[in-house]
């Protein structure tokens, strides 16, 4: 039987696996790729949590719904900024850019 | 009929509103501030006349008090309140006569000093705070007017503050005090502590079933801190001498009638407390014969006509606090009443001489003032005479009153002090006598008598010093000592023996100077080659001054030195590590800020996984466990 706690571990293998491309991938946009994965592994956990805590109440649902509308337009901006960048250096490729340094 | 007693506190205020009335409005008009000054201090002096009337017609032993709460805290309760008894009461017809006196002759003496006005304002609420003080019910006011005393004193010591030596003696006098009073101080707070209450009466009424001296052997020792600051008693003696910076009617002021008195006064005052410690007494009685042979000692060698009389007041102190301390407290306070009278006028009668040599107080280069200044001169002698114990002059009788209390209390060898001091006595002020009034010095011969206004106060002084000491003769019944006595101060019946004795050596004084410096039998220059080395050591007093120079040179300098370098190091090194550490590791950290995202990232990671962790083991430990 699958429970609670199978979507758990799925969560975290999500989150897991996002963080990871975030921290080591090169390509920004394979990094905001990662930042979707983090954003969905959340969603996991509300609709999850959701469904075993109170079936009754549809809370976690309704919040990975929003949770999928700000990813749509986070997702927006940040392609929009990886664009300009590609324009300004010709490089998708995060080690190029070292602009907030001190 | 309005209360006399009642209404006393006007005694205190009156100088106080003279000087408040100086300092705000009358300050352009000299004229006018000297005649406001005199007469609220001539009104004081009636009101003081008429209350002393009072009391002394009165039984002895009757008390007035009034009092009204000044502030209160669990364990503590002072009061702001008048106490009239025969012993306040002969203070206030000292210190506003003699302040009055003064007064009068600073007309004269001062006519023209530009700071004539500001002169007379702190003369006023000079006298203000010593009545203030003589009429305190308690400790605690009377440290306020105590304080007040030592500040009014600056001020008129540092009168002529364009002079240096004037500067420094008024901050070597203030300065002086703080050390006395910062015991007298931490006396008046033990009592507090212990007693909860600084009101005499209350206090004397307490420590009769209070015998634990291991506590009121300390509190007594540094009660007597004070006294000894404000009335000069040896190791605090070295303002006084110097205090001669001051205009000379400030120095009969302060010598006479305020200040030096206030120590003796609260040494009667708080007799009580230092009665129940003998241990206590025997020091303050060693503590006043020590000052008392060792300024006269120096004021055997002195050239200047003021310092010989300082030193003259040093030593006659000397001989109130002894007699404190042999439980003769009723001879102490008669001496500080007759002193008060006769120093006065010696001082008076020394500044009407600096006024006709036009400041010059050497003694040596005066010379044959008796031909030009009859009344001048003749006052001082008698003064001189009743400083050396002359009979019948006032300073006989109480003199002789101390020699018989130190006599019959067994005290042998202060009685011995005594005698020896009041030998060097008449031989000092008949040394300035002669050389001064007498001598063959010529130039004086350009002097001239003071104007009236100086001349009256010195008559009237002159009569209070021959008639003064009668209220105390035992041949007139010792009226005196019936009214001011300390519980369980024996009365000692006079003693024609040691009355002749005293009265010999003072002559044998008198006569000694006279055959030193008048008829010259004995060289004194000769004297003073073969003692030089003795001569030198008078003459630099003790060289107390150097050695407290040098102390302070070592020690408070020491210290300071230490503690610059505690300062420079510790406490600065301390800041200026603590900011260059925080710059340090600014500059370390900011290099972990290289621009990239991902770095930054992955610090946001670790810090919410330290969060977490953190939050996790909390609840473990704390619910869990």
């Amino acid at each position: 039987m699958i429970g609670l706690n199978h979507y758990l571990i799925l969560g975290t293998c999500l989150f897991g696996i996002g963080i990871y491309g975030v921290l080591s991938k090169r390509n920004a946009i394979a990094v905001l790729m990662s930042v979707e994965l983090m954003l969905n592994a959340a969603n996991i956990n509300f609709v999850a949590v959701n469904h075993f805590i109170r079936p009754d109440q549809a809370i976690g649902q309704l919040f990975a719904i929003f949770v999928i509308v700000v990813a749509a337009a986070e997702v927006a901006v940040g392609l929009a900024l990886i664009l300009s960048i590609y324009r300004h250096a010709s490089s998708t490729n995060l080690n190029d850019f070292n602009l907030m340094k001190w | 009929m309005f209360d006399l007693f009642s209404g006393s506190w006007i005694i205190v205020a009156l100088p106080f509103a003279a000087f408040a009335a100086i300092g705000l409005f009358l300050h352009r008009w000299p004229k006018a501030a000297a005649y406001t000054s005199i007469l609220a201090m001539a009104l004081s002096t009636l009101w003081s006349i008429l209350i002393a009337i009072q009391v002394f017609t009165a039984a002895p032993g009757q008390v007035f008090t009034a009092a009204v709460r000044w502030l209160e805290m669990p364990g503590l309760r002072v009061d702001m309140g008048i106490l009239i008894d025969p012993l306040s009461a002969v203070m206030l017809l000292v210190v506003t006569i003699v302040a009055l006196l003064v007064q009068i002759y600073s007309l004269g003496y001062m006519e023209g000093d530009p700071g004539l006005s500001s002169y007379f304002a702190y003369h006023s609420i000079f006298a203000g705070s010593m009545l203030g003080l003589v009429l305190s019910s308690n400790f605690g006011q009377v440290f306020v007017f105590w304080e007040l005393v030592g500040l009014c004193s600056y001020l008129l010591i540092g009168f002529w503050f364009g002079r240096d030596s004037a500067k420094e003696a008024a901050k070597k006098a203030f300065i002086t005090n703080r050390v006395g009073d910062f015991g007298f101080l931490l006396g008046i707070l033990a009592l507090a502590v212990l007693f909860g209450n600084l009101d005499y009466q209350h206090l004397a009424m307490r420590l009769t079933d209070y015998h634990n001296l291991a506590v009121l052997l300390p509190i007594a020792l540094l009660l007597f801190a004070g006294p000894v600051g404000k009335s000069a008693q040896f190791p605090l003696h070295v303002w006084l001498p110097d205090a001669m910076e001051g205009p000379t009617p400030v120095s009969a002021l302060i010598h006479a009638a305020t200040m030096v008195a206030a120590g003796v006064y609260l040494l009667a005052r708080a007799f009580f407390i230092f009665s129940a410690v003998p241990q206590a007494m025997y020091l303050i009685a060693v503590v006043g014969g020590f000052t008392a042979l060792f300024a006269a000692s120096i004021a055997l060698v002195q050239i200047d006509i003021k310092r010989i009389l300082a030193y003259s007041t040093l030593s006659q102190l000397g001989y109130m606090v002894m007699a404190m301390g042999i439980g003769a407290m009723t001879a102490g306070m008669f001496h500080l009443m007759t002193h008060a009278f006769f120093k006065s006028l010696l001082f008076l009668g020394a500044g009407s001489v600096i006024h006709a040599m036009h400041g010059e107080q050497d003694i040596w280069k005066m010379g044959r003032l008796s031909a030009k200044m009859p009344v001048t001169t003749w006052t001082f002698v008698i003064g001189a005479l009743a400083l050396a114990g002359i009979p019948p002059l006032s300073g006989f009788w109480s003199k002789d009153e101390i020699l018989l209390g130190a006599f019959s209390r067994g005290h042998l060898f202060l009685y011995g002090l005594g005698s020896l001091v009041a030998f060097m006595t008449a031989f000092y002020m008949f040394r300035l006598i002669f050389v001064a009034f007498f001598g063959s010095g010529t130039k004086g011969s350009h002097a001239h008598e003071s104007p009236p206004v100086m001349t009256w106060p010195l008559l009237i002084l002159a009569l209070l010093s021959v008639v003064a000491g009668f209220v105390g003769s035992p041949l007139l019944g010792n009226v005196f000592g019936k009214y001011i006595n300390a519980p369980g101060a024996a009365h000692h019946e006079m003693n024609i023996a040691i009355m002749v004795v005293s009265s010999l050596l003072a002559a044998g004084g008198i006569f000694l100077a006279w055959l030193i410096y008048q008829k010259e039998v004995i060289s004194h220059l000769e004297l003073k080659q073969r003692f030089a080395s003795v001569y030198e050591i008078l003459y630099h007093k003790y060289y107390i001054d150097e050695l407290y120079a040098r102390l302070v040179a070592v020690f408070i300098d020491g210290s300071a030195r230490v503690l610059e370098w505690v300062d420079l190091k510790i406490v600065n090194g301390l800041v200026n590590g603590l900011a260059y550490f925080t710059g340090w590791s600014g500059k370390q950290l900011s290099y972990t800020e290289n621009g990239q995202v991902q770095t930054y990232a992955l610090y946001l990671f670790g810090g919410v996984l330290v969060i977490l962790v953190g939050a996790v083991l909390a609840v473990y430990y704390t619910v869990l466990a």
